[in-house]
């Protein structure tokens, strides 16, 4: 299987990286880990002019805490160095959860968090998790930057607000009112699958009472998909497991998955329930898992 | 930025220090050229297997900077400036490596076809991870399909050589 040819770039700064976007607009493609793009242009699916290569740009790279602001993560951070990361298991575990379950091994050793982010598959799964702590994405190009909430980044399946000479240059998790976070996936194998369906929640407990709640669902609609009337159930509410279950299956009425080949739409509808339910009892109980 | 050479087509070609297995190889390649295939055709190393060619068998598996990773997945262009391992220099003198030697001892090869990437993930994890549990050696090895052996004596070979490691902390311990 080979790739079709393409002239390739490695910037060796933001700066000139910028410039080379800019110049080639869409008939370029950002390479990051890869482990998307080199598969769509397997397939043919892409066919870039050129490819421009992220990997020079250290200033992309490696996760760190400002205090009085959050966690800032360089959009070339890698799956495992998420998962690995001593200052995001201290703070956020259930972020280092999110990437340690995904796909296997290799592919987290190249994949990127950025990548998996602009690449918007509905099935990612680190948006939801990142989404329900409220995460920013900074988007840069030669004249700017601009800082967008991952919730709204997200168009359709492969769209997004990004534009052609943006690069997105990090992710960042504000300090937190929340007590407890996680997300749970389901796939067919433990790795190397694809979710079929994952709902991720963060609360913000005090005593029995539920102050407020986000859920995000993957593979739930053509982008990651905030479950708000399921939010709305149990915010202010005392928290029974009679209104978990209510709000499982909230979530499930207002998702939209699709029949695929890895399940049927009532498939994914039931899973949609029965995990968000899992996902919020263990944000409550456990805190940030 | 590695430099470009034109061909007589006016094709790109970019020259870069591949390192492998210690040696380091000066080649002229294109900007599509996958590691893997550089590896074999070029290079020679067929202990690196081709398998799905999409990330998902592990067959393909090199280590870069001690990191198991598909080698079907990365730009050879990309690979410069790293240390690649490939089954061939797992070992660093004529003699197998413990864990080659452990896979022969515990039957953990049928047709072959998994085995150095089995290897190499093995071996990736033993290198920071002296005294995994066996759920451990199932992870580091879920990146790599085997069609035979059921994994079984895979994972088995795999501990026998961490029991074989000095217990953690040294002499003392």
């Amino acid at each position: 299987m080979y790739l079709p040819d393409f002239d390739y770039y490695a910037p060796p700064d933001l700066v000139e990286a910028c410039q080379l976007v800019r110049e080639f607009g869409n008939s370029a493609k950002i390479l990051a880990g890869g482990t998307d793009l080199l598969h769509k242009m397997k397939h043919t699916e892409l066919a870039p002019e050129a490819v421009i290569s992220l990997k020079k740009l250290s200033e992309l790279k490696g996760i760190r805490y400002l205090p009085g602001q959050g966690v800032i993560i360089g959009a070339l951070t890698t799956q495992n160095e998420l998962a690995d990361s001593p200052l995001l298991h201290r703070k956020y575990r259930s972020v280092c959860e999110a990437a340690h379950n995904m796909a296997n091994n290799q592919i987290r050793h190249i994949g990127t968090v950025g990548g998996n982010i602009v690449n918007a598959v509905p099935s990612a799964d680190l948006p939801p998790i990142l989404m329900v702590l409220g995460a920013k994405v900074k988007l840069v190009n030669i004249d700017g930057e601009r800082t967008v909430p991952l919730d709204e980044f997200f168009l359709g399946v492969h769209q997004t607000i990004r534009r052609d000479d943006e690069i997105l240059t990090e992710i960042e998790i504000p300090d937190q009112k929340t007590t407890g976070s996680t997300s749970i996936r389901f796939g067919l194998r433990k790795s190397g699958a694809l979710a079929v369906a994952g709902a991720a929640v963060a609360v913000e407990m005090d005593g029995e009472t539920c102050r407020s709640a986000r859920i995000v669902l993957a593979a739930a609609a053509p982008v990651p998909m905030r479950a708000r009337a399921a939010e709305r159930l149990i915010t202010g509410q005392q928290i029974t497991p009679d209104l978990l279950e209510q709000a499982g299956a909230a979530a499930a009425r207002e998702s939209n998955p699709r029949d695929s080949i890895r399940g049927s739409a009532e498939y994914r509808r039931d899973l949609i329930r029965i995990l968000t339910r899992r996902a919020l009892h263990k944000a409550i109980t456990e805190g940030h898992v | 930025m590695p430099e470009v050479l034109r061909d007589s087509q006016g094709s790109k070609h970019y020259l870069i220090n591949l390192n492998v297995n210690g040696d380091t190889y000066t080649l002229a390649v294109k900007g599509n050229a996958l590691l893997v295939n550089v590896l074999r055709d070029w290079l020679d190393f067929t202990g690196t297997k081709k398998g799905c060619e999409l990330g998902d068998c592990g067959s393909c598996t090199v280590l870069i900077d001690g990191k198991p990773v598909n080698s079907c997945m990365v730009l050879a262009v990309e690979a410069e400036g790293h240390e690649i391992t490939t089954i061939e220099g797992v070992s660093p003198s004529d003699k197998l490596d413990r864990l080659q030697e452990s896979f022969i001892a515990n039957a953990a090869i049928q047709c072959g076809y998994c085995t150095p990437g089995m290897i190499l993930a093995g071996k990736a994890l033993l290198t920071h991870n002296p005294h995994p549990t066996e759920m451990e050696v199932r992870e580091a090895i879920s990146g790599n399909l085997c069609r035979c052996t059921g994994y079984v004596n895979i994972v088995k070979a795999i501990l026998a050589v961490a029991d074989e490691n000095p217990p953690e902390g040294g002499e003392s311990a």
